[in-house]
């Protein structure tokens, strides 16, 4: 076996067991609560009989380690267990016991592609914008342009994202109506009017991930400048722009991958603040709506799905910068 | 129709940067300056002049616009006026340090730039504004002063007479402000709690618009003054940010710069530990957290506050766990450590005053960064309804209790001005720190390429 599939190997068991471990500190964490959800939903004046047949059927009678694995192999076969707000309670009063409660993968389910969506719009919009800002600011270094991109990239990255969120509001949605403020999205609707409404969350979450990517584009590029073999092509008589995108980006490229998946990572796990000022549909509000009325199986999931997208996308930074260093993918 | 706009704008600047070159290269009689400008170059002036002259032009018919037509243009004007008074402030007080203070403080003044010194002052102002919100007690400035005396007495028994004087001194100054600030009183006109009689008042001050010269933000749905409160925010979100931040050091540094220099099974337990809490998005582990610790406060509102800054000190105590370990193994490894070790000096000397001294830079410029993460985060969880819980005055719950007032921008801007005053008073302080953390770090990596 090749020393670059071992190394990707051992990368991806790592990320297992990280996740593993994440899971569990997740359960543990979640377990904390005093008191649990039966009581909560049945208020002060519940019977003990009541408690005590919704704790049954939820499972919560059983001790932590039985319920964890339970959860765990749940999990590992697609099954996210049933959210409890909307269990169907009016099974225990013996009316109407048919119908039946969405299951917590069902509820995410479209929250989560619906994020996707929000992210992919971003990344579409804030990758090519950063990789063209930072190589004109690499090219045109230390001079008005680089210096005006380098404090508004720098202000941007360092506010709250509710305020860019408002301030696009206020001169994108209200004073020039030009964007809806809310992103009322549904099923069914045609991919424009989709793509019209994601737009503004999307351009928030661009301000905010542009930043950083364009900052790191323009420091990998910047410190290759003084290689020998830029001062060859220099001397050669290529073009400034030609020097930097043909012979210096190439070898600058694992450091602005690394940031850019890192900035990915942030953009799924990093919504919840736009998702909640938008009232966008996506899984991060759905988060902070479960955070809100303890809704347990919800506010493990989402943990989860969080997690696992930031170890993933983690570890596909590292993966491709490993793949980038042509030594190690053509071992002596 | 606005992609055809785009194009028909940029091909204009390619040909206004030509026409700019061409006569440039004519009147200067072929410059070097002129003669080797790239199209690029010539198009991002034309670019810069033709936004400068929207700005101007914009500028123009703002100031001259009447009535309803006004209001288009009032946010406009605020971040013209704004933008002009703090590069204008930014100036003098560079202006200033290079006038006084010793010869080394003046030369740094001389080569900072104008985002710096920006930063600096607004950091000044927000200190200021934070410990003097309230009626500031006679305890608090015999507390500090006391402080001060006993600092200066330590490193004068160090041996450091000169550094001794300058903290003295500069303990002096603050005394000196703070009695002063004693007689003249709070900042905020009202507490943050009291209930005034008038509930939503408009901003602005103006009685035939709905405002009221004794508050001039306006009050709140309840009653509330607005300035006040926001005047309250900078000393209880700045302030729980601040100790936060603290205790992250507190936390990860020790145990950061005690995992460097003891290493084994110490180093790999905590590091393990790290790699898996840093595993989970942090805001999204903090309002799990956040969700436990609502349940064990129940009622207790202040319990909940307590229990947001150990969550988040514990949570960005990993990064700073990080930083301070890779930051103390470069250290660890040098002959003077090996020198003192074989000296016999005790654990508590060694990082004390061999790793901790030399460790001080490069943590200073990351407690402005974790500064900024944390203060964020705490503002993004009051402004998701779990951080900083009421009576408190926060600004970002400020924000989400006042934010739909940003709809009625359009015809009334003086509405709208209260949730976004909240929200930049946040950004403010972030961008501030930053530029000064990125001055700092510019400096110190010598980058000139």
């Amino acid at each position: 076996m090749s020393s670059v599939s071992r190394i990707i190997l051992q990368r991806l068991g790592l990320g297992i067991l990280t996740l593993f471990i994440v899971s569990i500190v997740i359960f543990i964490a979640v377990n904390l609560l005093p008191g649990d959800f039966a009581q909560l939903v049945l208020g002060q004046g519940a019977t003990p009989e009541a408690v005590e047949a919704i704790r049954k059927d939820l499972g919560l009678d059983q001790g932590l380690i039985p319920r964890y694995f339970q959860w765990l192999g749940g999990v590992l076969v697609g099954d996210l267990g049933n959210s409890f707000a909307n269990a169907n309670f009016a099974s225990f009063v013996g009316t109407n016991a048919n119908v039946t409660a969405p299951t917590v993968a069902e509820q995410i389910a479209p929250r989560f592609e619906a994020t996707l969506f929000l992210a992919g719009v971003t990344a579409a919009i804030a990758v090519p914008l950063s990789l063209t800002l930072g190589i004109l600011a690499a090219l045109y270094r230390n001079s008005i342009f680089d210096r005006v991109t380098n404090v508004f990239t720098l202000s941007s990255i360092s506010s709250p994202e509710f305020f860019l969120a408002y301030i696009l509001i206020l001169f994108l949605a209200v004073m020039n109506p030009l964007l809806p403020s809310l992103s009322n999205i549904h099923d069914g609707l045609p991919f424009g009017e989709r793509l019209t409404r994601t737009l503004l969350p999307a351009l928030t979450l661009t301000l905010a991930v542009t930043a950083q990517m364009m900052r790191m584009t323009r420091a990998a590029i910047i410190n290759l400048l003084a290689s020998p073999y830029i001062e060859m092509a220099r001397l050669k008589g290529l073009s400034p722009l030609r020097v930097i995108v043909t012979h210096a980006l190439p070898n600058a490229l694992a450091p602005i991958i690394t940031v850019i998946a890192l900035n990915l990572a942030y953009l799924i796990t990093g919504v919840v603040v736009v998702e909640v000022v938008f009232v966008y549909p996506g899984i991060g509000q759905l988060f902070v709506d479960s955070v809100k009325i303890r809704d347990i199986p919800l506010v493990q999931a989402c943990c989860l799905i969080f997690a696992a997208a930031y170890i993933l996308l983690n570890l596909t930074a590292d993966v491709l910068s490993i793949l980038s260093n042509p030594r190690l993918r053509h071992p002596k | 129709m606005t992609v055809l706009y785009i194009a028909l704008m940029i091909v204009g600047c390619v040909g206004l940067g030509w026409v700019f070159r061409f006569t440039g290269q004519r009147i200067s009689d072929n410059a070097p300056y002129f003669r080797d400008m790239g199209l690029g170059s010539a198009f991002g002036f034309a670019l810069g002049m033709v936004v400068l002259l929207w700005v101007v032009v914009t500028y123009y018919r703002g100031i001259t616009a009447e009535g309803q037509d006004a209001n288009k243009y009032f946010f406009f004007l605020v971040a013209v006026h704004g933008l002009i008074a703090f590069s204008v402030l930014a100036y003098f007080f560079r202006v200033l340090g290079t006038l006084i203070g010793s010869e080394g403080s003046k030369k740094v003044f001389r080569n900072m730039p104008l985002t710096a010194s920006f930063g600096i002052v607004i950091i000044l102002a927000y200190a200021f504004v934070s410990l003097f919100a309230g009626q500031i007690s006679v305890t608090t400035i015999v507390i500090v002063g006391v402080i001060g005396l006993i600092i200066a007495e330590i490193v004068r028994a160090g041996g450091d007479g000169d550094a001794a004087k300058g903290i003295g001194a500069a303990f002096g100054i603050a005394i000196v402000i703070m009695i002063v600030m004693f007689f003249v009183g709070p900042l905020a006109p009202y507490g943050q709690e009291e209930v005034l009689a008038k509930a939503n008042v408009v901003p602005g001050g103006n009685p035939a618009m709905g405002g009221d010269p004794e508050f001039p933000l306006g009050t709140d749905q309840i009653g509330r003054d607005i300035l006040s409160r926001l005047i309250y925010g900078a000393q209880n979100t700045v302030g729980i940010a601040f100790a936060t931040t603290v205790l992250s050091f507190l936390i990860g540094g020790s145990l950061g710069l005690l995992a460097a220099t003891l290493g084994g099974w110490l180093d790999q337990v905590v590091s393990r530990a790290v790699d898996v809490l840093m595993a989970i998005p942090a805001l999204i582990f903090a309002l799990l957290l956040m969700t436990i610790a609502s349940a064990w406060a129940g009622s207790e509102k202040w319990l909940l506050t307590v229990f947001m800054v150990i969550i988040i000190a514990v949570i960005d105590s990993t990064r700073v766990f990080r930083l301070s370990r890779a930051v103390g193994l470069n250290i660890v490894v040098m002959d003077y450590i090996e020198a003192a070790k074989l000296r016999g000096e005790g654990l508590s000397y060694l990082i004390f005053r061999e790793i901790l001294p030399n460790a001080t830079a490069p943590l200073l410029a990351e407690f402005g960064l974790r500064f900024c993460f944390v203060f964020l985060t705490i503002a993004s969880l009051s402004f998701l309804g779990v951080g900083i819980q009421p009576p408190l005055a926060d600004w970002g719950t400020m924000v989400k209790d006042l934010a739909q007032f940003i709809n009625f921008a359009a015809f009334a801007p003086q509405v709208a001005s209260a949730p976004l005053l909240a929200a930049g008073a946040i950004a403010l302080l972030t961008v501030a720190v930053n530029f000064v953390v990125d001055w700092m770090l510019h400096k110190s990596s010598g980058l000139k390429e």
